[in-house]
Parts: C-alpha cells; structure tokens; sequence
C-alpha cells in the first residue's frame, strides 16, 4: 500500500503538470461537448429547392408556397428550364429540382391527375433521402386538399382511409440532442481513456525510467493500478463536467438513476483504461501506441451504435459489436438517460462489461514483463 | 560467503544464435570497487541486467547479496541499487519529489525520507535546487544526484552502467568521489565504463571481449601482466582480438 501511495503521487503530480495532457483530457471533452452537439446534427435542414414552374397558375403558386412555408427547405431559386434548374445543382447550390409542367392547373382540373418531376442530388446520401421525402409528403398533402375541395357529395373519394399517427417513445419530440448528447459523451471519454493509458507505460520506455521502475522491488501489479487510477478519477471527473453540461445547455435531466451510470463508468473505464495498458505493453514507442489506440477507438467508435444503429448491422458486425466495450456504453446511457432503465435492466450489459474488464486487465497485467 | 557480494560462476545468455555473455566467472567482495570493462557490444550490459534481475541467464548460476538470480530477482531487487546510462530520475519532478519517489518505493519511512533526503541535498550542495525540475539541472548535477539516490535505500550493491558518459573531467572526479564514499560505507560498486583512467580507480577490473571476461585482477597486475604502463594499453591489447564489431 505504501508503494502504491509513492507511485500515485508521482503519477498525479506528473499529469497535473502536463498542460497538454490536462488541456486533451480535460478542457478538449468541455469545448467538444458545447460544441460538437450543434455541428453533429443528423436532422435535414435547409434543403434548397429549385423550382422551375412552367405553369405560372394559382396552383402551381400555392404548391410552391407550402413547400416554402415548411421549415425545412429554405427560399429556392426560380429558373426558367430544367436545364438551368440542373446547373444549380452542379454548382451545389441547389438540392432538388421540382419542375411543375405547363398546364399544370388545367390538367388537374380536367383530368383529376397530372405529373411532377423531382430531380434530387444524391451526393449526400442522406440529405437527398430526407429531402425527397419531406417534399414528398408536402406533394402529397397538397393533393389531399385539392380532391377535398374538388370531391361533391355523393361522389366516392379516393382519397386515402388509412392514417398513421406517430408517436415518439422515450423522446417524444424527437429532441435530437437527447439522442446524440450522451452518445458523445460515450465516444469523448473512450478517446480519452484509450489514448491517455496507452500512451503512459510507453512514455517511461521511452524515456527510459521504466528501466529504473523495474530494478526496484515495485510490484506489476502496483505499477499498473498507479498507472490506471490516475486516468480512472480523472475520467470520473470529466464525466460529471459533462453531466453538468448536458444539464446547463441541453437540458438533459436523465429519466434514470445518475448513480447506475456512475456504477456502470466506474467498470467501464477499467475495462477501457485496461485495453489502454494493453496497447502500451505492446508498443515500444509514443507513436505505436497512438496509431493502436487510434485503430481500435475508430472501430469502436464505427460499432458502438452511437453513430449507426447495431441492429442494422450485419451479423459479424453485431458480434464486433458484443465484444467491443463502447456499444455497452453507449447502450446503458441511453437506455438510463432516455428510458429510466432500472439495474435490472443493464444488467447483461454490466456482466459483459466485467468479463471484458478481468480480460483486458489480466492480459495487461501478464504481459508487461519486469524481466527478459 | 559473507564477504561476497556477487558470484558468477559460467554465467551465459544466448539470445538465438548470438551468445552475448559466454560462460563469465568472476566474484566480487563486499565493498569493492569493480570495473567492468569492454568494447561497445562486448557483452557488458547484458551481464549486468541478468546480475540486477532484469534479464534471466540461458545457463549458469549467479548469486547477488547472496541470492539466486534464477529463483530471487525479487530479493535481489530490494538489495541493490541501479544507475544507468540512459538518464532515469523523472525530469518533471522536482529534485526532492525525485528523492521522495525512489527512497518511498524502496520503503523508506518518512522519517528516514526527510533525513536522508536532506543530507543527500547537503552532501550535493544543492539544497536551495530541491524545488528545481531534474530537467533543467546542467548533466554534471543530474549524474550525481542520479547515483545518490540510487544509493539513497543503503543497497548493499549498487550498479553504474556508463554513469559519466558525456560528463566533464571535473565533475567526472567528483562523481568518482561520491562512489569512494558509498564504497567506504560498505556498499559494493559495479561499474562499467569505458574510460580507462576511471578503470584504474578501481579495486578489480575484468575485461570483457567478445562476451568472455579475458582479463581479471587489479589494475596494478593487469599491468604488470601485459607489461604496459596503463590500463589504456592493456584495453588495446585485448580489443584488438575482438572478432564482434561494435554496435
């Protein structure tokens, strides 16, 4: 114990006095958090429609209207021809072209039916998807209004029976941050835990005092706690900052127990802090040990569900997934700050993450060597 | 047994084809100044690492403070003290943390910390420094503080390997007075070095060529016995048969 005491005073002294280290692990995950949320933004905003009418008619004027008034298009350009509607497109400056045919209004009157063309940019997978559909809808809901004005008594109408009422479970207005708030914050303090362990073991081989550790009658497995609950209190710390952050600026108040997600990070760091001295037992210098702990934070990262749900992963992707300590906590933070998830509920997550955390430690622990 | 404080008896390390230390015997006495001489690649650090527990031998037996390197690394750890050429004091603590650090791991008291940490200041003269970063101590400073507190536990060995690589004449002796007065308190000095005014300082001195010892006595002897004038000449004339090229 008294050894323990001597090596995490050194350990805490040296971090205290690295102001990039305290700037990366600390400072970074605030500015990422108030930040990275506003700019991390999956919802579709501002598509820009170009609209090209060959019609001029009342109707063709009120269609264009109401997809105006929706607020997620923003004012488009009028072109006089497709071509012209296309060029927008190839300068991005437009997403989607809408081209309302001549004759339009007529055509509807007389005819009860006509066609719009949708020519939409589909570089950005996403936007094109969630654009076309809004629009869609928009289309759709302006024909509804139309037969309902144009449908007489008596007459059968056509138009749909079925309606879908959606209700959202957990996020009932779809409140985007409290979705993606927590997900960073699982992604922010993995990086952090990953890179600061790796890179502390390599750092005394480098400079060479690993040596010096080593000839001493300091135990391995003193070592290493002085090496981890440094990183283990300080990653604690920036947890509860960033708590307090989705507090004060997203107003995200967890449905939960706070104290399950202290229980569950408490785990999950020495799980992760484990697979950091892993790295480092493994690397002989600073670099290594980064381009390691780099690989293995982007795939978890990729896998974790934070970003892409597991669910529509493929098979081998799901099992990543399982063994990968991240999905775990991306899983039990939502499932506590969105759904109120009692222990009961966590619980198969809480028993992969210890089996993940004996794993990582005891092969840490085995692999670094005081002799050769 | 008692007046022994290393025995190697045929020690060996082999690492694959390559036999970096083949078949050393020699023993040091308590208190004895040893200088361990070679070439670069000549084996002597490799020796030195399995004598501190650092690296296990292929075959042979060796006892440090009368233990077994095979079966009580550990033991021997709490006996010895260590310098070595690769700087080892932590340059973003201060001198005193540094002090504190080692002399805590070695289980020292706090008491016998604040003493003993003191008088090292005192015996440096640098006691107005101890709030100083090791970092930005001159190399001089740092090697003598280096080795004191590598002595700080009272070990009853302590190894230098290369400790005044890169340090001036003057500080050099110095360095060398520091490690007569560990002597006078009984404490054995392994020293490797390639200085060969430093290897007549020495009680004993073995020359290692090609990872065998070729050479083994006092200075006084070694000379006579090659029928030169210094220890320079004898190094001369037992590397030059040397067949492993330096790293």
């Amino acid at each position: 114990m008294r050894t323990l005491r001597f090596l995490l005073q050194k350990e805490f002294r040296q971090i205290l006095r690295s102001k990039s280290l305290l700037f990366s692990i600390i400072l970074g995950p605030i500015i990422q958090l108030t930040l990275l949320p506003l700019a991390a933004n999956f919802e579709v905003k501002k598509i820009a429609v170009a609209v090209v009418d060959h019609d001029h008619s009342t109707y063709s004027r009120k269609l264009i209207d109401k997809i105006y008034a929706s607020k997620y298009f923003s004012n488009g350009r009028y072109r006089e021809s497709y071509k012209e509607g296309a060029k927008l497109v190839e300068q991005n400056n437009a997403d989607i072209v809408l081209e309302i045919p001549h004759n339009f209004e007529v055509n509807m009157v007389r005819d009860g039916h006509e066609e719009l063309f949708i020519a939409v940019n589909a570089i950005n997978g996403t936007k094109a998807g969630v654009g076309s559909g809004y629009l869609g809808a928009i289309i759709a809901d302006f024909n509804q209004n139309i037969r309902l004005q144009w449908d007489q008594p008596g007459h059968f109408a056509e138009a749909a029976s079925i309606d879908l009422v959606n209700e959202n479970w957990y996020n009932p207005f779809m409140n985007y941050f409290l979705y993606m708030v927590p997900g960073l914050m699982v992604s922010l303090l993995t990086g952090i835990g990953a890179f600061s362990a790796s890179l502390n073991i390599v750092k005394e081989k480098e400079i060479g005092t690993i040596e010096q550790i080593n000839v001493t009658p300091v135990k391995k497995y003193d070592f290493i706690l002085a090496k981890l609950i440094p990183y283990w209190v300080l990653s604690m710390f920036v947890f509860t900052i960033g708590m307090i952050i989705s507090r004060v600026a997203y107003n995200i108040v967890p449905v939960g127990n706070i104290s399950l997600l202290y229980g569950f990070l408490s785990v999950y760091l020495l799980t992760l802090l484990g697979a950091g001295l892993l790295i480092s037992t493994y690397s002989d210098t600073q670099q290594q040990a980064v381009s390691l702990a780099f690989f293995f934070v982007l795939v978890f990262n990729m896998i974790s569900g934070v970003f892409t749900p597991i669910d529509s992963m493929p098979g081998w992707g799901q099992v990543l997934s399982y063994i990968s300590p991240m999905s775990h906590f991306a899983a039990v933070m939502r499932m506590v700050v969105l759904k109120g998830s009692t222990f009961h509920d966590i619980l198969p997550h809480f028993v992969a993450i210890i089996i993940l955390a004996v794993i990582f430690n005891t092969w840490a622990i085995l692999n670094y060597r005081k002799t050769t | 047994m008692d007046n022994i404080a290393i025995k190697a008896d045929k020690l060996t390390k082999r690492f694959g084809d390559f036999v970096a230390v083949d078949a050393i015997t020699f023993d040091v006495k308590q208190g004895e100044i040893f200088g361990f001489v070679g070439a670069n690649g000549a084996g002597k650090t490799t020796a030195m690492r399995i004598l501190c527990g650092l690296s296990v031998p292929t075959s042979g037996t060796a006892t440090v403070a009368g233990f077994d390197v095979y079966k009580q690394a550990e033991e021997i750890k709490k006996n010895i003290g260590y310098m070595s050429q690769k700087f080892s004091l932590y340059e973003d603590l201060t001198v005193m943390e540094n002090i504190t650090f080692y002399a805590g791991i070695y289980g020292l008291s706090d008491k016998e910390i604040k003493d003993r940490g003191a008088e090292l200041l005192d015996r440096l003269g640098i006691t107005a420094e101890a709030k100083t970063f090791v970092g930005s101590l001159p190399l001089g400073w740092k090697q003598k503080l280096a080795f004191s507190v590598a002595v700080i536990h009272r070990p009853k060995i302590v190894f230098l390997d290369e400790p005044t690589g890169g340090v001036d004449p003057v500080t050099r002796r110095q360095f060398w007075d520091l490690i007569y007065e560990a002597s006078d308190r009984g404490i054995t000095a392994f020293v490797t070095t390639h200085y060969m005014d430093e290897a007549e300082y020495c009680g004993r001195v073995s020359v290692m060529v090609d990872g065998r010892i070729d050479a083994f006595d006092t200075p006084a002897n070694l000379k006579k016995q090659f029928s030169v004038n210094s220890m320079n000449e004898v190094f001369y004339q037992l590397a030059r048969g040397a067949k492993r090229k330096a790293d």
